[in-house]
């Protein structure tokens, strides 16, 4: 997993102590989901709460990275000046567990190509001190 | 036995609009003022018998015109003397400040509310702020945070995903989709007060360009400058007033979904089935007594989504049922959009619809008037995981 400088202006999140974990886990090559230690439901957004089974015993857990595309935009507009358009604004669920989708963009690839129910893979791209989860067509999944 | 819900027992006494522009020559207060000034005279009132105040979501000062005029501002500068007031950002979409006033009035809190909605975002894109709370550079804490990094800057573009999926599971086609727009155009090329009149063809809406895909440009509503104010009052004191009774028959106010924007629990229906179960639980009207349709269309698929959530087709067939624009048209089974809607007469923001069934309901429609005497108005407001929804109706 590579990251890169970045081409695209990138409004960033600010950080607390549920959400932390997820944009910086990049640094170390992981994606990181919290996960409930009693009963392995992912909880997204990250909070300390475990919807499932009520424990508060739920921290980032590392996932595999992989997910699939539930569904997808590709935006023309530049709402920015510097931002390069045409890109793809997706909402991938993560394989680990249907109900946890992530907002990301799909990148290194062409965006008219991409189409829901693609498979991908995480990569991160550091922008100052988070890294930005994104994500690419899982090249084992596509000819 | 559903004709003791407390929302029965309410009525539309007023309606007012200051006038809609792409450019207002004076500020979003004195917008506002024109709107609530007209609402009062419209139902034959005065300004110290206004004792209750609401508005969707109060002010935000952030210059981008989605919010500049709150209640402290209005209350102020017509020296309104109030018993109850609330402004409600975090409720079932903009009609949650109607169900606010529904419930203080049944309090016994107020006696003749008013609600208004001001938007002055004509103006300020003018001045460059398309959204103020997402600067690249800065760090943000807003609840968008998630789609921040991504260049979802705007609703266009987090909307698009949901439709982009209602797409994929209903196989709807773009000249279906059209019809929403089209129909629009073609009520608001008679209302004098619209924004855009003149007539869109199919050929005009397929060559138009793509924003974020499906959505097109004739897909996305109108920012506007302009206020809408709404009069509320009990029903018993309706009945002696200048309009003729128009009740609320039901509400649906709840969220029984996440209410998260990237968390939806199902992307091509979003909230609002079960908000309209509930207004349909509350009433002994169903889908076939209503005689106009005010749904929203912030974005066109909106009122695709509603026409079916509320029962008017089946999951999945809107496109069929839009097709030819025929059934949705002012001569139509089920006119909808009757003033253009926000596509075509301007970004109300639901109270846009709000006013407009009133029109309708009162037979003030003129050029656009829907014949036989329409007796019930189904509303409904928003996308993603917020909805809200009513019946009007006249007695
Ligand atoms: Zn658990």
């Amino acid at each position: 997993m590579s990251s890169q400088p970045s081409e695209f202006p990138r409004t960033l999140p600010a950080l607390d102590l549920d959400n932390e974990a997820f944009w910086t886990g990049g640094k170390n090559g992981e994606l990181l989901i919290n996960r409930c230690d009693d009963c392995g439901y992912y909880v997204h957004p990250p909070t300390g709460f475990c919807p499932s089974c009520e424990s508060r015993d739920v921290r980032p857990q590392p996932v595999s990275g992989r997910g699939e595309i539930v569904t997808m935009t590709v935006n023309y507009r530049a709402w920015f000046p510097d931002i390069p358009v045409p890109y793809v604004v997706a909402m991938v669920a993560i394989e680990e567990q249907q109900d946890v989708r992530l907002i990301t963009n799909i990148v290194d690839c062409d965006p008219l190509s991409v189409e829901i129910g693609d498979k991908v893979r995480v990569r991160f791209e550091q922008v100052e001190d988070l890294w930005i989860p994104l994500f690419f067509p899982d090249p084992e999944a596509r000819p | 036995m559903t004709t003791d819900y407390p929302e029965k027992g309410i009525a539309i006494t007023g309606i007012g609009q200051s006038k809609i522009s792409r450019g207002a020559q004076k500020s979003a207060l004195g917008l506002t003022i024109d709107a609530v000034m007209d609402a009062i005279e419209d139902a034959g009132l005065e300004r110290k018998d206004i004792d209750g105040l609401a508005c969707w979501p109060g002010a935000i000062t952030d210059g981008s015109g989605f919010a500049p005029v709150g209640i402290p501002a209005l209350q102020d500068a017509l020296r309104l003397k109030v018993n109850w007031y609330a402004n409600t950002r975090e409720t079932s979409g903009q009609f949650g400040a109607m169900f606010n006033v529904i419930a203080a009035l049944n309090a016994g809190l107020c006696r003749h509310a008013i609600v208004f909605r001001t938007m002055y975002q004509a103006t300020a894109r003018k001045r460059g702020l398309v959204n103020a709370s997402f600067q690249p550079g800065q760090r943000t804490y807003s609840h968008m945070a998630w789609h921040a990094p991504y260049g979802a800057f705007v609703a266009v573009t987090q909307q698009a995903l949901y439709f982009a999926r209602y797409v994929h599971e209903s196989g709807i086609r773009p000249e279906q989709v059209a019809q929403i727009a089209l129909n629009g155009r073609r009520n608001a090329s008679l209302n004098p007060a619209a924004i855009y009149r003149t007539p869109l063809t199919l050929d005009e809406y397929m060559e138009s360009p793509m924003i974020s895909s499906p959505l097109r440009i004739f897909d996305c509503d109108v920012p506007i400058d302009g206020s809408t104010a709404i009069l509320l009052s009990r029903r018993e004191e309706a009945k002696d007033m200048r309009n003729p009774v128009l009740h609320i028959d039901s509400i649906g106010c709840n969220m029984h979904y996440r209410n998260n924007w990237s968390q939806l629990d199902a992307l091509a229906t979003q909230a609002q089935p079960e908000v309209a179960n509930m207004m349909w639980n509350r009433t002994d009207l169903c889908p076939k007594d209503v005689d106009i349709a005010e749904l929203y269309d912030g974005f066109s698929f909106h009122s695709i989504n509603w026409l079916e959530n509320f029962g008017f087709c089946k999951q999945f067939e809107a496109g069929d049922f839009i097709e030819g624009g025929h059934r949705i048209a002012l001569e139509g089974e089920l006119p909808i959009n009757t003033n253009g809607g926000a596509l075509s007469a301007g970004r109300m923001h639901a109270y846009g619809q709000i006013h407009e069934a009133c029109i309708q309901l009162w037979g003030r429609g003129e050029a656009r008037q829907v014949k036989g005497d329409p007796r019930v108005v189904a509303l409904s407001t928003a996308g993603g995981p917020l909805a809200g929804a009513f019946l009007l109706v006249k007695e």
